[in-house]
């Protein structure tokens, strides 16, 4: 390769290439380790996960923990507005990418979406496990530094706004996670949990669990929100073939759902009837 | 903890003044019959209309069309969003994905959704600013101390604008072209020239001045940019799609410049490399 050509640079990939064809990769290399040599075979999906963000293996607990942590959120269920999102793009016969384009954009989202869980990441590195600096957090309204694409967040992130108490996947997911990590942060949610809930004013959310176990795994907010985003992608992607399967006639549609307040009504025709 | 009263209040309910659909019969828009009142407006028109529920005349509607068509549509398929689409033609996926991703990424930090809704978000403040009393420079220098830059000025890859030049010629024949937000976007290019920043406007504060002075809303104006690159994205995925696949500025192996862990071997505790006898 002569030296002047533009590269891609990376910690994560290294490739040799076949020896008949520079573009066919003979062996390919993550973090180090031989992919196709070596890990297959050898390394659970979630611990390569893990690799693939963070370059180097995770310990046994670390890969327990994002184990449970991939199983409580792959599927929210078909209430979910992003399992809708999938679900309506599949009753419509849409193709199956843009199912998971519509989780992935629905699932982004401040309220129960990645971007809420990227928030609360950054809540836990602001307030640590200091209930008072957490107690102060909750009581002021959070406000975005700049103007933003994203719209002004409308409830302390990692909280149910639409909640009355911590829903019992929350609180069975919060139990079994928080034994099993490495890290500080899922015990001390699991201990504190009443207090923050009477701070925020507010249930936990399942979205403030998931932010505790990545801050716990050592993710910084970027990688959890985008693992929130792929980790969503299971449940999404069975619900919208089902509902492919079972087609747009046996999915809801809010037939009078609609309440129009501005209604002009039907036009009149000429002859003076109107044109129903 | 009551949060989910607004649940119970909307269960198959849903108030809205933007529209609905009458089966077979007609269809509402924003409170206005569409094939009767609205009958004969321009997509342009109508894409303002369900953005802002307000109507603009034919001069407003040729420089809302003049920023998507001199300023945001280059058929580049380098350029990162149009890029998106080339790449989903040459790996032979459809168009509406291509489309679909491309301007979801145009939702970007160096150009596109921060940069449109960071312009025009400074102009409102720096206008409110100056009204009260402020100094211009002060504003200036106090948005670049806390934002490490001012959206509208500076441009990645190079520090001139060939769009300001063609739109403002538009907005000037169409009578747009000294508004009191065009005017305050000139006034901090002068400012920034001056001191020791040295940063030109680009595209970004001239358009969001333009849209200010036309009455839009912040929120507004991000919605009416969020479809502003799609011309220039279609010629890059049909060229994409028509030609061979794969073709579409492939990289050889080599092109990789790894710069990470040297190789090594993995210890797994985990039991997965059992092999059905």
């Amino acid at each position: 390769m002569s030296s002047d050509k533009e590269t891609i640079r990376t910690r994560i990939w290294d490739e040799v290439p076949e020896p008949d064809n520079p573009f066919a990769a003979a062996s390919c290399y993550c973090a180090g380790f031989d992919v196709y040599g070596d890990l297959l075979g050898k390394i659970s999906w979630v611990e390569y996960l893990y690799l693939l963000f963070k370059l180097e293996p995770p310990s046994a607990g670390q890969a327990g923990l994002l184990e449970g942590l991939a199983v409580a959120i792959a599927n929210p269920g078909p209430r979910d507005h992003s399992v809708r999102a999938a679900m309506n793009a599949g009753v419509g016969g849409s193709s199956h990418a843009a199912c998971l384009a519509a989780t992935l954009a629905v699932g982004a989202g401040q309220a129960g979406g990645a971007h809420e869980v990227a928030l609360a990441m950054d809540v836990w590195r602001a307030c640590g496990r200091d209930l008072n600096t957490w107690t102060g957090h909750l009581s002021r309204t959070p406000e975005a530094e700049q103007a933003d694409v994203w719209p002004p967040a409308e409830h302390p992130p990692g909280f149910d706004p639409r909640g009355v108490s911590c829903a019992t996947p929350v609180r069975r997911s919060l139990e079994y996670l928080s034994v099993r990590s490495d890290g500080d942060n899922l015990p001390w949610l699991q201990q504190h949990r009443g207090e923050l809930e009477r701070a925020a004013g507010l249930p936990l959310a399942m979205t403030g669990v998931t932010a505790a176990a990545l801050v716990d795994l050592g993710f910084d907010a970027p990688q959890g929100e985008m693992l929130c985003l792929l980790l969503r992608l299971p449940g999404a992607a069975a619900h919208a073939l089902e509902q492919q399967g079972y087609g747009y006639k046996k999915y809801p549609f809010f037939k009078d759902g609609l309440d129009l307040i501005n209604d002009p009504g039907p036009v009149p025709r000429g002859d003076g009837r109107a044109s129903r | 903890m009551n949060g989910e009263q607004t649940l119970l209040d909307n269960e198959d309910r849903w108030v809205t003044g933007m529209g609905a659909w009458f089966p077979g019969e007609r269809v509402v828009f924003r409170g206005k019959d569409l094939f009767n009142e609205l009958n004969g407006i321009s997509w342009m028109g109508l894409l303002l209309y369900g953005i802002t529920g307000r109507s603009f005349d034919d001069k407003q509607l040729r420089l809302f069309e003049g920023i998507w068509t001199i300023c945001t549509s280059y058929p580049d398929p380098r350029l990162w969003n149009n890029r998106i689409a080339a790449l989903a033609g040459t790996a032979r996926s459809t168009a509406a994905l291509a489309i679909g991703a491309a301007t979801m990424a145009s939702e970007a930090s160096i150009y596109g959704g921060r940069p449109v809704v960071r312009s025009i978000d400074f102009l409102f403040r720096a206008r409110e600013l100056l009204q009260r009393g402020a100094d211009l420079q002060d504003v200036v220098a106090t948005e670049l101390k806390s934002c490490r830059g001012i959206a509208g000025y500076g441009r990645p890859l190079i520090n001139a604008d060939e769009r300001i030049k063609p739109m403002l010629a538009l907005a000037e024949e169409l009578g747009f072209g000294s508004g009191a937000y065009v005017k305050l976007a000139f006034d901090i290019e002068r400012v920034l020239l001056q001191g020791r920043w040295r940063f030109k406007m680009n595209i970004a504060a001239l358009l969001a001045a333009l849209a200010a002075d036309q009455g839009l809303t912040r929120q507004a104006y991000y919605h009416f940019m969020v479809l502003c690159f799609s011309a220039g994205m279609f010629p890059c995925y049909a060229d994409a799609l028509n030609k061979p696949e794969g073709a579409f500025f492939p990289f050889r192996c080599d092109r990789i410049d790894y710069k990470g862990c040297s190789r090594r071997k993995w210890k797994s505790s985990l039991k997965t490399d059992e092999v059905k006898q």
